[in-house]
C-alpha cells in the first residue's frame, strides 16, 4: 500500500457530489486540488478557515477601508466574453473600486449543485483565477456548499472584496451637484445582450461579447489626473442598466439630470439586438463600464485620461447634471424629443449577473 | 439598420414638425386618438408629443391588451395554476396584473402556481410537449397581430396529437373597439368624446389590411390614418389627419404603404377563421361588455379550448372606485386628472389597466411624461454637452 | 446577425425579402420600394418647410427694407 497516496479529482468526468461539501477528506481534496491550485497564494496557503492579512500603507495613514460584497447568479454561466466566475472577480473588484479605493484582497463562497460537472467547474475556476491575477487582487479565503440536485443552478458563487482609500477621499452616490458632467467609460448594453442572445439563441456574425472587466486601474488613471475632490461619483451601471444607475445617483444626491440621447455609446449590434429582443439599451446590464460625475472645470481632464486607457476608449460625455426637486433624469432624444429616463419597472431580464 | 433608422431621422422630424406647425389652423384643436401599444410606445420614446404644436393632442385609446384584459380573466388564469396545477404559460406584462385578492400572475408564481413567462404561443407549446403528465394552459391575450400565431399554436398541436395544451382565449378586435368609443352608453356619463380622427393601428392592419376602417370612416365621419411604429411614421400620419380635418374630408388613408394592403394577410385572415369564431359579448377592462369584440375558440377546436376543458365559468370584478381608466381610455380624461395616478396607482402598485403595462397611456405618462405635469426649474448647463 | 423566426404566416415570402415581425413570427412582408417612396416623402415635407421658412425669411426681409 503506497503511503499518503490519493486518488486524484477526476477532473474529466466526475461530478459534485454531497461529500465534497460534507467537510470531510473529499471536501479537502475539492479544496486543495481544485481551488487552492487554481487561486495559489500565500494567504491561501496558511490553511486557515480565516486569512491572516497586513494592513494596507493608506491605511496606517488615516485612510479607510471598504468592503463590498455581491451575488452571482448568471445563467447561462458561461457567455460569450466571460463566465460566472471572471464576472465574481470583476463585481466585486468594481465595487469597490467605485469608491475610490485600492482593491486588495477577494474572499469566495461557492455553493454547489449535487452533479455539477467537474470539468465545468474546474473551468469556471481556473478562469476565476486567471481574473484575480490579471486584476492583481487574490482571493485569500472562501467557502463550499453542496446542495442537493434541484435546489441550485449549478453554482452560485458569493464573493467579498476589501480595499483600502486614501484619507480624504469622499467619493460616493450623494456627491453630485448641479452643473457636473456626467461620464461613461464606453457602449452600454454590451453584457447584458451577449447573456441574452445566448440564452435566446440568437447567432451574430461576430458574437457580442460581454464586456465584463476589472475597472480599478482605469479609476487609478482617472483620478490621478485631476485634483483629489474633482471626481464626485462613480458607479458601475450594472442590473437595470444605465438608467438605474444615474436615477439611483438623483436621488441619492437630490439632483436631476439632463442626458443627450445622441451622446450615448451604444454598438450597432447590440442596438439590433435590442431590436429585436424588444429591449431598451438604457436598461441593460454592463459588467465593465462606469459612470463618472465630475466637476465641470476636469471633465475635459477626466474623459481624456480614460480615453487614454485600454477600457476607456470610447469613453464619452453624456450630459449635465442640474438642480431638480423631482430628481428627474431627462433626455433629448435623437429624434428631437424629450422624454424622462425612469427607474425600471419590474424585471426586465431573469438573472444576467 | 436598414428601414429602421431612416425612419428616425431628427433632422426630417423637424422638418415635419415644421410642417405640421404650418397646416394647423390657428385656434384649432385637433385630437387624434391612437390605440396601438407600438404607437403609444413611440411616441413616449422619441418624445414626440413636444414635437407636434400645442393645438395637437394625442389620445392614448384601448390599444394595449394587457391593459384591457378584466380581473375577472386573470382569476381564471390564476386559479388553474394554484387550484388545478396547471403550468400556466402568458406574455410578460401579464404577470404584473393585479387581480382579485390582491393576487397576480406574479404573485400567484411567488406562491408556488407553475407560472412561466414566454415569448411566443410556439413556447408554451414546447413546454407542453415537454411534459406529457402536465396540462399546460396558454393565457392568449392581444388584438389581431398575436391571434394568428395563437391559431398556428392550436393548428399545430392538434397535428402533434397533444393532449395536455389548452389556450385560455381572451384575443380582442380592434374595430369593435373604436366602435365601442364612439358609441357607447357611457359616452353620455363622461360627455362627448373629443376625438376628430384615429391613427389606424401599425402591426394589425398589416393582419387585417385598411379595409376594417372604411366603416368608420363613413359611419362616424372621422378619417382614419394607418400608421407604421416608427416615430416618423406617427408624424407623418398626424400631417395627413390633421390636412383631412382641415379639408372637411373623412377617409382611410395609409401611411403604412410599405407593409399594409387594402385586403392585410390573407393566409393570417384565414388560419384565425379557421380555429376561431366571434363572442357575442366580451368584458373590457375599463370599457365594460363591447358586444362582437373578441374571439372564442371554435367547437371543432374545443380540447384546445381551456375553459370548455377546465369547465371555468367567467366573473366579472369591478375596478377600484377611484380608478378613471375608463374615462382615460376614451381620451375624456388624462392620467394626470385621476385622484390615484402617481401616488397609490404606479407602475410598481398598478391599480387599473391603463398603469398596468408599459404601453398604457398612464404607465407611458409616467415613464416617460410626467416631468411636464411638474414645473421643473431647470438650470442651463455649465458647459454646453459635447458629445 | 440571426434569429430562427417562423413563415408561416407569410407562405410566399422568399430569401432576401424584407418581413415584419412580431412574436416570433413574419406577420407581413415588407415592400422595399414603397418604403423607398415614403421616405422620400418625407424629405419632401421637410424641404417643403425649408423652402417655406426661406421664403418667409426672405420676405420679411424685404419688408423690412
Amino acid at each position: 500500500m503506497k503511503k499518503d497516496y490519493q486518488r486524484p479529482l477526476d477532473l474529466r468526468s466526475g461530478r459534485i457530489d454531497l461529500n465534497h461539501g460534507a467537510g470531510g477528506r473529499a471536501a479537502c481534496q475539492l479544496v486543495d486540488e481544485l481551488f487552492g491550485r487554481a487561486f495559489d497564494n500565500e494567504f491561501l496557503g496558511q490553511g486557515n478557515d480565516g486569512a491572516l492579512l497586513p494592513a494596507p500603507p493608506e491605511l496606517l495613514e488615516g485612510g479607510r477601508l471598504v468592503m463590498s460584497c455581491d451575488g452571482h447568479v448568471v445563467s447561462p454561466i458561461f457567455f460569450p466574453g466571460g463566465d460566472l466566475g471572471s464576472l465574481a472577480v470583476h463585481g466585486t473588484v468594481n465595487d469597490v473600486a467605485m469608491l475610490g479605493a485600492r482593491p486588495l484582497y477577494l474572499s469566495a463562497s461557492f455553493i454547489l449543485e449535487e452533479g455539477y460537472p467537474l470539468a465545468d467547474l474546474k473551468r469556471l475556476v481556473d478562469s476565476m483565477a486567471a481574473a484575480s491575477r490579471a486584476a492583481g487582487v487574490p482571493v485569500v479565503t472562501g467557502d463550499t456548499k453542496v446542495v442537493e440536485q434541484g435546489k441550485g443552478d449549478g453554482v452560485f458563487i458569493a464573493t467579498t472584496g476589501v480595499g483600502v482609500v486614501p484619507r480624504g477621499r469622499v467619493i460616493g452616490g450623494a456627491m453630485a451637484r448641479p452643473g457636473d458632467a456626467v461620464l461613461v467609460s464606453g457602449s452600454i448594453g454590451d453584457h447584458g445582450v451577449a447573456v441574452l442572445s445566448r440564452r435566446e439563441s440568437l447567432e451574430f456574425e461576430t458574437a457580442i461579447q460581454s464586456d465584463s472587466a476589472a475597472l480599478h486601474g482605469l479609476v487609478g488613471a482617472m483620478l490621478a489626473a485631476v485634483p483629489e475632490g474633482s471626481v464626485h461619483v462613480l458607479r458601475d451601471p450594472t442590473r437595470g442598466g444605465l438608467a438605474t444607475t444615474l436615477n439611483e445617483i438623483a436621488r441619492q444626491s437630490g439632483i436631476g439630470m439632463h442626458l443627450e440621447e445622441a451622446a450615448i455609446p451604444v454598438k450597432p449590434q447590440v442596438d439590433a439586438a435590442c431590436e429585436l429582443l424588444g429591449l431598451d439599451p438604457l436598461y441593460v446590464a454592463n459588467e465593465g463600464k462606469l459612470v463618472a460625475v465630475v466637476a465641470p472645470g476636469h471633465a475635459d481632464a477626466v474623459l481624456a485620461a480614460m480615453r487614454a486607457h485600454p477600457l476607456g476608449a470610447e469613453a464619452a460625455r453624456i450630459g449635465s447634471v442640474v438642480a431638480d426637486d423631482h430628481r428627474f433624469v431627462q433626455m433629448a432624444t435623437r429624434f428631437g424629443g424629450r422624454r424622462v429616463v425612469d427607474w425600471l419597472t419590474g424585471e426586465q431580464l431573469p438573472r444576467i449577473c | 439598420m436598414k428601414f429602421v433608422d431612416e425612419f428616425r431621422d431628427g433632422a426630417l422630424a423637424r422638418g415635419l414638425a415644421a410642417r405640421i406647425a404650418a397646416e394647423v389652423q390657428p385656434g384649432r384643436r385637433y385630437a387624434f386618438m391612437e390605440f396601438c401599444g407600438g404607437h403609444t410606445h413611440a411616441i413616449s420614446r422619441y418624445g414626440i408629443a413636444e414635437l407636434l404644436p400645442p393645438q395637437v393632442r394625442m389620445i392614448h385609446g384601448p390599444g394595449c391588451p394587457v391593459c384591457v384584459l378584466p380581473i375577472g380573466r386573470i382569476d381564471l388564469a390564476i386559479g388553474l395554476a394554484l387550484e388545478r396545477g396547471a403550468i400556466v404559460c402568458t406574455y410578460g406584462d401579464t404577470m404584473r396584473v393585479p387581480a382579485s385578492g390582491n393576487l397576480s400572475l406574479l404573485k400567484a408564481k411567488a406562491r408556488g402556481g407553475d407560472i412561466r413567462m414566454v415569448y411566443s404561443a410556439a413556447d408554451a407549446l414546447k413546454i407542453a410537449a415537454a411534459h406529457p403528465g402536465r396540462e399546460v394552459v396558454f393565457l392568449a391575450i392581444g388584438f389581431e397581430t398575436t391571434t394568428p400565431p395563437t391559431a398556428l399554436a392550436i393548428l399545430a398541436a392538434e397535428r402533434q396529437g397533444l393532449a395536455n395544451f389548452s389556450v385560455l382565449c381572451c384575443h380582442v378586435l380592434t374595430p369593435s373597439a373604436i366602435t365601442h368609443i364612439l358609441e357607447s352608453a357611457e359616452v353620455r356619463e363622461y360627455g362627448t368624446v373629443p376625438i376628430d380622427g384615429f391613427v389606424g393601428p401599425a402591426h394589425v392592419s398589416i393582419v387585417i389590411g385598411s379595409a376594417p376602417y372604411e366603416h368608420f370612416a363613413d359611419e362616424y365621419a372621422k378619417p382614419v390614418v394607418i400608421a407604421g411604429f416608427e416615430p416618423l411614421d406617427v408624424m407623418q400620419a398626424v400631417l395627413m389627419l390633421v390636412r383631412q380635418v382641415n379639408e372637411g374630408r373623412a377617409e382611410v388613408e395609409n401611411q403604412f404603404t410599405r407593409a399594409v394592403t387594402r385586403e392585410g394577410n390573407l393566409a393570417a385572415q384565414r388560419m384565425v377563421a379557421q380555429v376561431f369564431g366571434l363572442r357575442s359579448s366580451f368584458e373590457w377592462r375599463g370599457l365594460g361588455e363591447v358586444p362582437y369584440s373578441a374571439l372564442a375558440i371554435r367547437p371543432a377546436y374545443a380540447r384546445f379550448d381551456a375553459e370548455q376543458r377546465f369547465g371555468l365559468a367567467y366573473r366579472p370584478v369591478p375596478d377600484h372606485k377611484n380608478c378613471e381608466c375608463g374615462a382615460i381610455l376614451r381620451g375624456v380624461k388624462r392620467p394626470a386628472d385621476c385622484k390615484l395616478f402617481g401616488t397609490v396607482c404606479t407602475p410598481e402598485t398598478p391599480m387599473g389597466s391603463c398603469m398596468v403595462s408599459s404601453e398604457g397611456a398612464c404607465a407611458a405618462h409616467y415613464s416617460y411624461g410626467r416631468f411636464r405635469d411638474i414645473p421643473v426649474r431647470v438650470e442651463p448647463a455649465a458647459e454646453p454637452v459635447q458629445p | 446577425m440571426r434569429k430562427t423566426i417562423s413563415v408561416e404566416l407569410v407562405p410566399d415570402a422568399e430569401v432576401g425579402d424584407y418581413v415584419i415581425v412580431h412574436v416570433g413570427h413574419a406577420i407581413g412582408r415588407l415592400d422595399a420600394e414603397e418604403a423607398e417612396r415614403t421616405l422620400a416623402l418625407f424629405s419632401e415635407l421637410a424641404a417643403e418647410e425649408a423652402t417655406a421658412a426661406g421664403a418667409a425669411a426672405e420676405a420679411a426681409l424685404a419688408a423690412a427694407r
